[in-house]
């Protein structure tokens, strides 16, 4: 039976993980009183979820549908004037939902803020661009790498992919390489899909070697023109693998049996 | 083309010189490659200091310069993306006849490290690429060395494109 | 007249002719002076700009989605290609958050290399951002001149990893070689010439030349609360009058031991910011000759010890069959840090560069998600072109010292 590959999934896995292995957890500290995120805390009361210090950071979750105001009290009250960095994060396979995240730095208490929210798939998520125009591009990333519409945002339309591509490469199921639209995005684009039998299908495997290739690579120090034929007379033979890594130790095999009666 | 030097001593004073027209305009072409500053991504900076004060390009004969009209190589450095296949494609459509495309960097020849969705497999599925040159990112020498390598290959060529067979290739 | 058809695709320019009397023009992507491949779209009213539209992503590689499906140590090489000016300051940058997600620090030697190489990686990038700075705005001679003595950076790096630009010289938890024989007394020199090249060379040539000044002053302007809105780092941020830099601030490695200023500048333009650039060359060389007595008072040690993580040295694994195993399995399975998310900023020579890391303890990153300082100044392009002259449109993308390794990652 084929191997079942789970479709929801597609990126690298380990391939052998330990039946009793338990990650660990980073370990997360709680506010202490009278510190500055414990003002932080203090202030954004009304919307916090849940809180704590994660590697010097401190991380608020919040309701995803309170995240202008709650943004903008964390402006205007407790002083975080920069929005570094605002993103999603992909947990479709396993709960149905994104994880945004928006990191805030506070310039003159040089502390990091990071406001954690969940999303449901297809629902959108309020612009922050009035508040933060950095948001501006980083939103537009997040619209393009995963599909999550931002409302009120003045110029949604995709930043790092072209306007007609297809698919939203950060997305789980996205794989790597990419699927049958992108690998003949180029061709089509150019040449039309009627130059996809002359140029043919991309070669992902980065380990094919063709050594009777003079089209590509040749010696160096010894190049030969385009096309040359160096074979030197040699015909092609397919490579021979060395008979004791192809040996198929599962195959049953009479002869062995036989020596044990 | 030391044997087409005309040695005024030898040939009794006679300044004349005698070659073939192949050999003639191949020496000039060769001698003047002008590549178009192609700058995609990290080779473009070996490309800049190829061009710059230690290595010095000028000294063969190559000049980069910024518009497609004037230039007779290519040299893609870097990776392209499928964002920018069609703009590549569009700076080779708008060079003279005759032109040379150098694939400079593992990105360029075959995608290199970056194998992913973004990225042109190989630049030779849109232009036709005459010199490979590999190397991530490839020193500024290996730069000079596969342009000496394109002036081999022209002096090589007939003079007459037609006759070419990369023209008969045109499509990959 | 070329005919329109599939093989030679006839491309039409973009729409001239307008109701309201502005031309539209497109500035790349693949234009001499857009420092690789940023695509403006400028709405133009005569000379002025009316709209700026910056079109990025022509450098679009996927780094983001190959972090997913890369064990760490396997990702390392890729970042050297975000910043490809100084592929250190990356490395490091990544390193240093997987760093803090695993909990483990470098041992002294291994932060005094770090410091070092992260220090000429900025004098290297600085040296860049002149060279091409000056040759956007037409000091063709300051390109040659600069770029002479970042070949001798080049050098350096190049004695000590073997590379001249993608260096992959950091590793997670310290670095692979320690500093070739007689490597620190070539720097100091290096020190002592880039010292006197830009007293006598850059800032000879170029602070009080006229034509310089004319095309810099007050072209570029941000102000110190737009900055910080747009997500403005490093220079951007400290030349519009706010001194943050994330050495000082949040001080990673050494940098809490180490004697610097941080430069600021109320300018708020172009001139300001190339000032800026220039004191902080000579911040760099201070920083690197105060490392030297450090790194020779350290321990040779070079990997932090976390059999766990981190490969024990080559020669334990040669012999002690344990170190064995643990190499083989860190090998071929990749490390498996613990649960959880880190961003960590450092203060790379464009500016704030912060990997977020999502780890769900398995050996591939759940999601990385890379800060580029770079991304956030090109966003800033939309809102200080307007107004500008398309002549100083130039001079403002050569200031912002974009490079778009880092914009589209």
């Amino acid at each position: 039976m084929r191997k079942y590959t789970p479709k929801d999934n597609v990126q690298a896995k380990s391939y052998y993980t330990d039946r009793f292995w338990v990650a660990p957890r980073v370990p997360r500290a709680a506010i202490e009183a009278g510190t500055h995120f414990a003002e932080v805390l203090e202030a954004m009361k009304a919307y916090a979820k849940e809180s704590y210090i994660e590697i010097g950071t401190l991380v608020i979750h919040i309701d995803a549908k309170e995240n202008f105001e709650a943004i903008k009290t964390l402006k205007e009250t407790c002083g975080y004037t920069q929005c570094s960095e605002q993103s999603a994060v992909d947990y479709l396979a396993q709960d149905g939902e994104f994880e945004l995240f928006y990191q805030f730095l506070n310039v003159k208490e040089a502390k990091r803020v990071r406001i954690v929210c969940r999303i449901k798939e297809g629902e959108a998520i309020e612009s922050i661009v009035p508040l933060f125009n950095s948001a501006n591009f980083a939103e537009r990333e997040m619209f393009d790498m995963f599909g999550i519409k931002v409302n009120n945002h003045p110029f949604l339309k995709r930043i790092l992919m072209p306007d007609d591509w297809e698919g939203h490469p950060l997305l789980k199921t996205y794989p790597l390489h990419g699927d049958e639209f992108a690998s003949w995005y180029e061709v089509d684009k150019i040449f039309g899909k009627e130059y996809r039998d002359i140029i043919g299908p991309e070669n992902r495997d980065p380990a094919r070697i063709d050594r009777y290739d003079t089209k590509r690579f040749s010696r160096v120090g010894y190049e030969v023109p385009f096309g040359e034929d160096i074979t030197e007379g040699e015909t092609e033979k397919p490579v021979e693998y060395s008979e004791t890594l192809l040996v198929d130790y599962n195959k049953k095999s009479g002869k062995q049996l036989d020596h044990r009666k | 083309m030391a044997q087409h030097q005309v040695n005024y001593a030898s040939t009794a004073g006679l300044p004349i010189a005698l070659t073939t027209v192949d050999h003639l305009v191949n020496w000039g072409r060769s001698n003047s490659l002008w590549p178009l500053t192609y700058g995609l991504a990290c080779c473009a900076i070996e490309m800049m200091a190829s061009g710059a004060s230690r290595y010095d390009f000028d000294r063969m004969g190559t000049i980069f310069r910024a518009s497609p009209r004037q230039a007779d190589v290519m040299i893609l450095a870097g990776t392209l993306s499928k964002k920018h296949a069609e703009f590549a494609r569009r700076l080779y459509d708008q060079m003279t006849e005759p032109k040379w495309v150098i694939s400079m960097g593992s990105c360029a020849n075959t995608g290199g490290m970056f194998n992913t969705y973004a990225t042109v497999q190989g630049v030779d599925r849109i232009v036709p690429v005459d010199i490979y040159l590999p190397g991530c990112a490839p020193r500024p020498e290996t730069l000079q060395y596969a342009m000496m390598m394109l002036q081999k290959k022209i002096r090589r060529e007939s003079a007459n494109m037609k006759k070419n067979t990369k023209q008969n290739l045109r499509l990959v | 007249m070329q005919q329109p058809n599939k093989l030679t695709p006839f491309f039409e320019n973009l729409n001239f002719e307008r109701d309201d009397n502005t031309m539209v023009i497109n500035f790349g992507p693949q234009h001499p002076s857009a420092h690789g491949q940023l695509r403006l779209v400028l709405e133009l009213d005569g000379e002025q700009v009316v709209k700026a539209y910056p079109d990025i992503g022509y450098l679009h590689r996927g780094i983001e989605k190959m972090a997913e499906n890369m064990t760490y140590n396997e990702f390392l090489p890729t970042t050297d290609r975000l910043d490809y000016i100084a592929s250190t300051a990356n490395n490091y940058a990544y390193a240093l958050a997987v760093e803090k997600l695993l909990g483990i620090e470098a041992p002294r030697r291994a932060q005094v290399i770090r410091t070092m190489l992260l220090e000429v990686n900025r004098v290297i990038s600085h040296l860049f951002f002149l060279a091409t700075h000056a040759l956007d705005v037409g000091a063709m001679s300051v390109f040659l001149y600069a770029f002479r003595e970042r070949e001798f950076g080049m050098d350096l790096m190049e004695d000590y990893c073997g590379a001249r630009l993608t260096h992959s010289a950091v590793r997670i938890g310290g670095v692979p070689l320690d500093l070739p024989e007689g490597w620190v007394e070539k720097m100091v020199s290096w020190c002592d010439k880039v010292d006197y090249e830009v007293k006598n060379t850059y800032e000879a040539l170029l602070t009080e030349n006229r034509i310089w000044r004319m095309r810099l002053e007050d072209v570029g302007v941000i102000s110190a609360e737009d900055a910080l809105n747009w997500g403005c780092t490093g220079i951007m941020l400290r030349g519009s009058g706010i001194e943050y830099d994330i050495r000082k601030e949040e001080p990673y490695e050494l940098y809490s031991e180490l004697d610097f200023d941080v430069p600021v500048s109320d300018r708020c333009d172009s001139y300001g910011r190339y000032r800026l650039y220039m004191e902080e060359i000579r911040q760099s060389t201070r920083i690197l000759r105060q490392l030297v007595s450090m790194y020779k008072e350290s321990d040779p040690q070079l990997m932090a010890h976390a059999p766990q993580y981190i490969s024990a040295p080559k020669e334990e694994i040669m012999t002690q069959n344990y170190a064995l195993m643990q190499h083989f399995v860190l090998v071929t399975q990749g490390m498996r840090p613990p649960k959880g998310e880190v961003y960590v900023p450092t203060e790379s020579p464009k500016g704030e560069l912060g990997f977020y890391i999502k780890s769900e303890g398995e050996p591939y990153a759940y999601r990385l998600k890379c800060r580029a300082p770079s991304f956030f100044h090109t966003g800033v392009l939309q809102d200080i072109l307007v107004g500008t002259y398309i002549a100083d449109v130039v001079t403002i993308i050569g200031s912002t010292n974009i490079v778009f390794g880092e914009v589209d990652r």
